[in-house]
């Protein structure tokens, strides 16, 4: 079958998956599941431009995914006044600080001349020095920060600008702090590498939790603004009553999936906008280059290519574009939940995406991401069918017979790990290959 | 005099002695991980979850022990269990070997896709568990539960402050120990030993001198499984079983196997003793040793902590990363990156 129409295929077999989720769970269900597919989608973009294009192998996309969430917070957030004037010179001190230690770290680091036990110890010294100072600025503005009413804010809230500029923001942040994490880590090799991110993501992820002045920690941040109306406002409207018993629709029903839909429109268009950006880079000398050091690194660079360059690059563009869905993702779900943030979510589940839909083919990731978000959360409803089919022999209040129902939920994680290691095993290109230009 | 024993026993109390037992569960975790590298030459993801599955095996084994009344007072049923638990946990990595690693090595693959592999197995392994036994908090240790208790210590000493040991912190330990001891001897003075070292040094040299490599690599996984189930089980004493709990082991217990140097057995253990003494250090709040230790004017009255005890595990990872920045080789290597 020829790729363009293996792609029509398997995008029509989707959406009849989808329209036989509406049919039968409602569209309410349907749609919130398309939405959540619509991110995933941009997070497998994502890591498929690290891993796809460039062989780069990291495993630290829920870092990024996080960042791209505290990028919501801090842009839409309202400020909470009282917590800047206690507490902003402190904090802003601090930071001031500790960018000056960074600085200091790295000259001590790079250019004192230094070799062995001795480089390491004086920076050591530089960055031990630095964080004592900082914590004498910050500390007591952070406790005055979280002092103020503890229990609605006790952070310093955000800039209240419209949350859909967060997603711009989120990418910038995530794709900044790559380039600070790739600066460093990107000489590893495969494995360690690997590794390095993995523990990378998990750092970023406690300081989100635990850093309760930026994000109120595990008390999380509720009640972001919306892009979209409040459904209580639409059922109140005039027109959308109107409109909704002119058609004999249930106004609340109506309203719950008008506003889903506005979501999809909304991530749909950045969807289409990161797809077509990623097809461009694809496919222009940039992209052949990136696939030339993927194949062989040693043969890019005997022809001229800084590949720790591109490498960088790449790596800083597919985490800004993670960040973005990271961003978006605090959007829909109108709050930030720092707990909420598990390597098996968000990073493996975005690599079985990327795995399964074919790495190396944005087409293919896109579906990887719908495909395995839709069967995550379907597996349950479905490992649930097949389990009271299997065991209908049995009588109602047979121990086993109550014991894998109420196990059901945990199908998707075996169902996961068998897709991709069948897919990795049996057709390692994925379900839409890269095509050979 | 008092002043200066009763700060020692609060070290030994809070630091000294939890630091020995988590430091031998992530030592014997470390191996595990550092031996599939070393022979298979992959970063194992699984290996956290391969633990959780060996504790489940003795946990599983524990209460069909107890419910035949079978014990061992005053140790717990679950020494009784652990070598029957090894036998499966021992089953279910040969398992995953033949029908999922096996091929791999035969195309060669490189090692991101090994560790893709491994994420899959990881996937499958965490959802078998919980599909067995669910996701809750369960005891496994039972018997006596203190060698002797805080107040005990107190009465025979006559100190303020008490020393408490588990029974548990004293199996963990010394089983530790002993299966250390047991395994350098199995890879220094066996047959079977010394070919997996020779395996690991060069593989092409070991292959021409007449070595089976699937015969090295059936070892290498029975071995792994023993110490993985040891590593769990153990954990699972100390504290309690939860199934979620050996994901965020995993790095900790790369941190330790990546600190001495990865494929470094020795390096593993001392990797294994630093991460879980640093996690300790950092976290622990100085103030009671200071005031015993300190003239009352300078006592402090903060809690005295270099870190809040929310980030323990972090220390663990920042280790990490920096070792893998600094010398990615291990601490005890001669080169810098």
């Amino acid at each position: 079958m020829n790729p363009t129409k293996r792609i029509i295929v398997l995008y029509s077999i989707m959406a009849v998956l989808f329209l036989v989720v509406g049919l039968n769970q409602g569209w309410d269900v349907a749609i919130l599941i398309f939405n959540l597919c619509i991110i995933s989608a941009i997070m497998a973009l994502g890591v498929n431009i690290q891993w796809g294009y460039a062989g780069l192998f990291s495993i630290g996309s829920m870092g990024f995914a996080a960042l791209g969430g505290l990028a919501s917070v801090i842009i839409s957030a309202e400020p909470v006044v009282e917590a800047w004037q206690i507490g902003g010179p402190g904090i802003v001190s601090g930071a001031i600080v500790l960018i000056l230690t960074g600085l200091l770290s790295f000259y001590s680091w790079k250019k004192l001349g230094l070799g062995g036990w001795k480089r390491i110890s004086v920076t050591a010294f530089v960055v031990l020095f630095g964080i004592v100072i900082m914590r004498l600025f910050a500390v007591p503005a952070i406790k005055a920060i979280e002092n103020v009413d503890p229990a609605a804010a006790g952070y310093l809230g955000g800039f209240g600008l419209p949350i859909t500029f967060s997603w711009i923001c989120g990418g910038l942040l995530a794709g900044g702090v790559a380039w600070l994490i790739g600066k460093v880590s990107l000489g590893l090799r495969a494995d360690y590498l690997a590794i390095a991110t993995l523990g990378i993501s998990e750092i970023i992820i406690f300081i989100l939790k635990f850093e309760d002045w930026l994000t109120r920690g595990v008390k999380n941040v509720t009640g972001l603004p919306r892009p979209v109306p409040y459904e209580i406002d639409l059922v109140n409207s005039d027109v959308f009553q109107q409109w909704s018993s002119s058609r004999g629709l249930d106004t609340m029903g109506a309203a719950s999936i008008l506003v889903k839909l506005c979501y999809s429109a909304l991530f749909l268009s950045v969807l289409i906008a990161v797809l077509y950006l990623s097809e461009k880079a694809l496919k222009s000398p940039w992209g052949r280059m990136m696939r030339a050091i993927r194949d062989s690194e040693v043969a890019a660079a005997a022809m001229g290519k800084d590949v720790k360059a591109r490498h960088l690059q790449v790596f800083v563009l597919g985490s800004a574009v993670v960040g973005i869905a990271g961003a978006m993702l605090t959007t829909l779900d109108g709050q930030f939940t720092p707990t909420a943030y598990q390597p098996l979510r968000f990073t493996f589940l975005i690599w079985v995406m990327v795995i399964i839909g074919g790495s190396g083919n944005n087409w293919g990731a896109i579906l990887g991401g719908f495909v395995i978000w839709f069967f995550w959360v379907q597996a349950e409803p479905i490992g649930l069918w097949i389990i009271e089919f299997l065991t209908s022999g049995l009588p109602k209040d047979s121990d086993i017979r109550i014991h894998l129902i109420q196990s059901a939920a945990y199908m998707r994680l075996i169902t996961m790990g068998i897709l991709l290691l069948v897919v990795l095993r049996f057709s390692p290109r994925g379900l839409i290959p890269e095509t050979n230009r | 005099m008092d002043d200066f024993l009763n700060a020692s026993v609060i070290i030994a109390n809070f630091i000294l002695i939890p630091g020995l037992a988590y430091g031998s569960q992530l030592a014997l975790g470390a191996l595990g991980v550092t031996l599939v590298f070393s022979v298979l030459r992959f970063s194992n993801i699984a290996h956290g979850e391969t633990m959780a599955a060996g504790a489940m095996f003795t946990l599983l084994f524990t209460w069909w022990f107890k419910s035949m009344s079978i014990s061992i007072e005053p140790f717990p049923t679950a020494i009784l269990a652990l070598p029957f638990a090894t036998v499966l946990a021992a089953c279910l990595c040969l398992i995953t070997d033949v029908s999922i690693y096996r091929y791999y090595r035969k195309v060669k693959a490189e090692p991101a896709i090994y560790i893709i592999v491994s994420v899959g197995v990881m996937f499958v392994y965490s959802g078998f568990i919980r599909f067995l036994i669910g996701p809750n908090d369960r005891q496994m240790s039972d018997g006596q539960r203190f060698l002797f208790k805080a107040r005990e210590f107190k009465n025979l000493t006559g100190l303020n402050e008490g020393l408490a040991i588990k029974t548990s912190q004293v199996i963990s330990i010394s089983s530790a120990f002993v299966a250390v001891g047991v395994l350098f001897w199995f890879l220094k003075h066996t047959r079977t030993g010394k070919s997996m070292r020779a395996f690991s040094d060069n593989e092409d040299l070991a292959l021409l001198s007449g070595i089976n490599p699937e015969r090295v690599v059936l070892v290498c996984w029975i071995i792994t499984a023993i110490l993985a189930t040891l590593a769990g089980s153990l954990y699972g004493l100390d504290k309690s079983f939860r199934p979620f709990v050996f994901m965020q082991l995993l790095l900790p217990i790369f941190a330790a196997a990546i600190v001495g140097g990865f494929g470094n057995p020795v390096g593993a253990i001392v990797g294994g003793f630093i991460i879980a003494f640093s996690e300790l250090f950092v976290t622990f709040a100085y103030k009671r040793v200071l005031t015993y230790i300190l003239p009352e004017s300078l006592a402090p009255n903060s809690l005295t902590q270099f870190l809040s005890t929310d980030y323990k595990i972090a220390v663990s990872f920042v280790i990490l990363v920096l070792v893998l920045l600094i010398k990615p080789k291990g601490i005890f290597s001669q080169e810098n990156s």
